[in-house]
């Protein structure tokens, strides 16, 4: 059999979220430099904030800013940051609890090693210069030496921490806040959301698309019910078992039913209107779709028997796009009755 | 009226490997269906209906459930469900089910396709996307938090971990459908550098590809397919608050909580499966439970062994009935888990009779 066929596959996507009033607040606070946790009704302060109690389920409202330094409460040394991740050398993961808040907040600490960090370390937020209205406004937290200082060691682009807030930091208060600021509010995030994966087809898939590079079209046989399915995906969905004997069908087939194409696709170099068809090819018990060519639209009717048209030599490939169209044989149209079971 | 009683009276898998490009997703999945109706001798036109669970992100596969259900043979038209979960949350859909007198006979099936992908960044997806995703936290930097909030907190230590992750290892050697087989003793883990740190290569499961499926049958049927079937004593499952920094990550109340609703706490255990994918959630799970040293906690070698992602919760199931079904426990619990650092967890409690 021939070697099952893989292709790089990337799914990616802007990922858009509208935001609650107080996630509102709270990132539109990072924009402004300002941390925002929210008042339980246990009288605990979230940090980060949530919209609803997560033990009693109740609308939260009252906002509180927090100070910008804090202490770690657990802590994970990463050496080998992955795509994505806050800082690009290795880091540590931290759950941080700043001062004035009861719960902790998930971000990067910048440091040189494990042996600077501690489940008690004290950190301070390091701010990115230009920011927008998201978690990563925050660029990472960054240690503080026993004054309560930065220790200003170079971060991971090799810089100083130049553009940490150097306010002199408050103690453990929370003041309540109105959660408004300057300027409109973050009101939804975009976060670019990108995985990469490499697709294989499987058996039944890559012989298919294999056959297809020698201008043969395989479908494969259910050993119970008999039906020959193309594109063969493995197994007969009727019977539920492997479907491993290969068939070969068409060029030739009927078309069984159509569609008249009066939209223009994106990246697609066909004249419309043209002729989209499902056509049962000789032999199978499914029908593949495909372009309708060599005649004109309005002439293509149910029961047309047409043929496969293959691209160049140069141009044939382990893809349907092998087939080019389908076009008239010029043989009497088909009996309804040959193929009234697959439309 | 009388409560129903529900079972499991079947239970196949497929062996766990780390790529299965030969095989599609239903390629992977058809000979544990056709091997879990064999023993109990039904197709699946006579099954009373279907759940499974799965997700489309792992294989980057849209629709791949649809495509996994041609293994079934879903026609005539079945009585059908998925899950986007792990297959042990299809399983209490099927067990309502059944319990509500929906239907007499269950197909529960869940498969994973790790290995088009990379895990631990599709694992990132499932978090909250407003102050976490973003960050790109993978699934095994979350567990080192929790490991070192335990190794803080006094309840473990790296020489217990590693302890674990040999003893999960070496059990193993005697499931063929396992993955990662046989361990290097504890001292000789502890020599090797961190993945993340707390965490070894050794504490965290291996990435692999695996499906598997079971049968729930109420009442008499059970009796019919099966002659030791696993009684369903209870099945709870509970979630914990989404914000890391707001759970106590050295205990797990909702796995707690689920275990109480289950009756787990109403008589001994002889046989834990534990969905624990890294060896620190052992040590929260053994905890919650309240497990001493007389249960024994995962033969099989649990996900640390084979972790087909969103299938070893409903694996962690199907070993505890196959345990009762070989006459080798009167009692077992089984546990599941979703989401980071245990934030959901599945508790059942499956009996002799």
């Amino acid at each position: 059999m021939p070697e099952v066929l893989s292709a790089p596959l990337v799914v990616e996507f802007p990922f858009t979220r509208s935001l609650g009033p107080v996630q509102s607040a709270f990132l539109t606070g990072l924009r402004e430099r300002t941390l925002l946790g929210v008042r339980a009704s246990d009288g605990r302060i979230l940090m980060p904030p949530v919209e609803y109690d997560p033990v009693t389920a109740e609308e939260l409202r009252d906002l509180v800013e927090v100070a910008g330094t804090g202490t770690v409460t657990t802590w994970a040394w990463n050496p080998h940051p992955r795509p994505g991740q806050p800082l690009t050398a290795p880091f540590a993961w931290v759950l941080v609890r700043l001062d004035g808040a009861d719960t902790a907040l998930l971000h990067a600490l910048d440091a040189r090693g494990p042996e600077e960090v501690s489940s008690g370390t004290r950190v301070r937020v390091r701010w990115a210069a230009e920011r927008r209205g998201a978690i990563t406004d925050i660029v990472c937290f960054e240690r503080l030496d026993e004054g309560g200082r930065p220790d200003g060691h170079a971060d991971s682009q090799g810089k100083k921490s130049r553009q940490s807030d150097n306010r002199p930091e408050r103690p453990r208060a929370t003041t309540p806040h109105t959660g408004r600021f300057d300027g409109d509010p973050v009101t939804g995030i975009v976060t670019a959301a990108r995985l990469d994966y490499t697709y294989t087809s499987g058996r039944a898939q890559s012989r298919f698309l294999t056959a297809l590079t020698g201008r043969r079209i395989i479908g494969e046989r259910c050993p119970d019910c008999r039906k020959t399915y193309v594109p063969p995906r493995g197994a007969c969905p009727t019977c539920g078992v492997a479907t491993d004997e290969q068939v070969e069908v068409g060029p030739r087939g009927t078309v069984t039913t159509y569609c008249v194409v009066n939209v223009k696709a994106r990246n697609l170099d066909i004249e419309v209107p043209y002729v989209y068809a499902h056509i049962a090819l000789d032999g199978a018990d499914l029908g593949l779709h495909a372009r309708i060519g060599g005649i004109p639209y309005d002439q293509v009717r149910m029961g047309l028997r047409v043929e496969a048209v293959w691209v160049d030599d140069d141009r044939l490939a382990p893809t349907l796009a092998s087939v080019d169209h389908f076009r008239p044989t010029g043989e009497p149209d088909a009996d309804y009755d040959t193929y009234k079971e697959l439309l | 009226m009388m409560p129903r009683e529900v079972a499991i009276v079947a239970f196949a898998q497929a062996p766990t490997v780390r790529r299965s490009d030969q095989l599609s997703e239903v390629e992977l999945l058809m000979p544990v269906l056709h091997d879990v109706l064999g023993q109990v001798g039904l197709r699946a036109g006579e099954i009373g209906f279907t759940c499974s669970g799965s997700s489309d992100y792992l294989a980057g596969r849209a629709f791949s459930f649809t495509m996994a259900l041609d293994g079934v043979g879903a026609w005539p038209p079945i009585s059908e469900s998925h899950v986007e979960m792990d297959g042990a949350w299809a399983l209490y859909e099927a067990w309502v089910a059944l319990l509500t007198g929906q239907a007499d006979t269950a197909l529960v099936y869940a498969y994973g396709k790790s290995s088009p992908g990379s895990v631990r960044d599709v694992l990132t997806r499932q978090l909250d996307p407003y102050y976490v995703a973003p960050l790109w936290p993978d699934s095994v930097s979350l567990a080192a938090l929790q490991a070192q909030a335990l190794i803080d907190a006094g309840h473990t230590d790296e020489r217990e971990l590693a302890g674990i992750a040999a003893r999960s290892r070496t059990a193993a050697e005697a499931n063929p459908s396992a993955q990662l087989v046989g361990s290097a003793p504890p001292d000789v883990l502890l020599a090797e550098e961190y993945v993340v740190q707390p965490l070894r290569r050794h504490d965290c499961p291996p990435v692999g590809d695996g499906a598997a499926a079971v049968v729930l049958a109420a009442g008499d049927t059970a009796l019919d397919l099966c002659p030791r079937p696993a009684w369903i004593h209870g099945i709870d499952h509970r979630v914990e608050a989404h914000s890391l920094g707001v759970r106590d990550l050295t205990d797990s109340p909702s796995t707690r909580l689920a275990a109480e609703h289950a009756g787990l706490f109403e008589a001994p255990v002889d046989t834990a499966e534990l969905h624990a994918p890294f060896t620190s959630q052992e040590v929260v799970l053994r905890r919650a439970l309240g497990l001493d040293e007389e249960v024994a906690v995962n033969p099989s070698g649990g996900a640390l062994a084979a972790n087909p992602v969103m299938a070893a919760g409903l694996i962690r199931l199907g070993e505890a009935a196959a345990a009762v079904h070989r006459g080798e426990s009167q009692r077992a619990v089984a546990h599941a888990t979703s989401g980071p650092c245990l934030q959901q967890n599945l508790v059942a409690v499956l009996e002799a009779r």
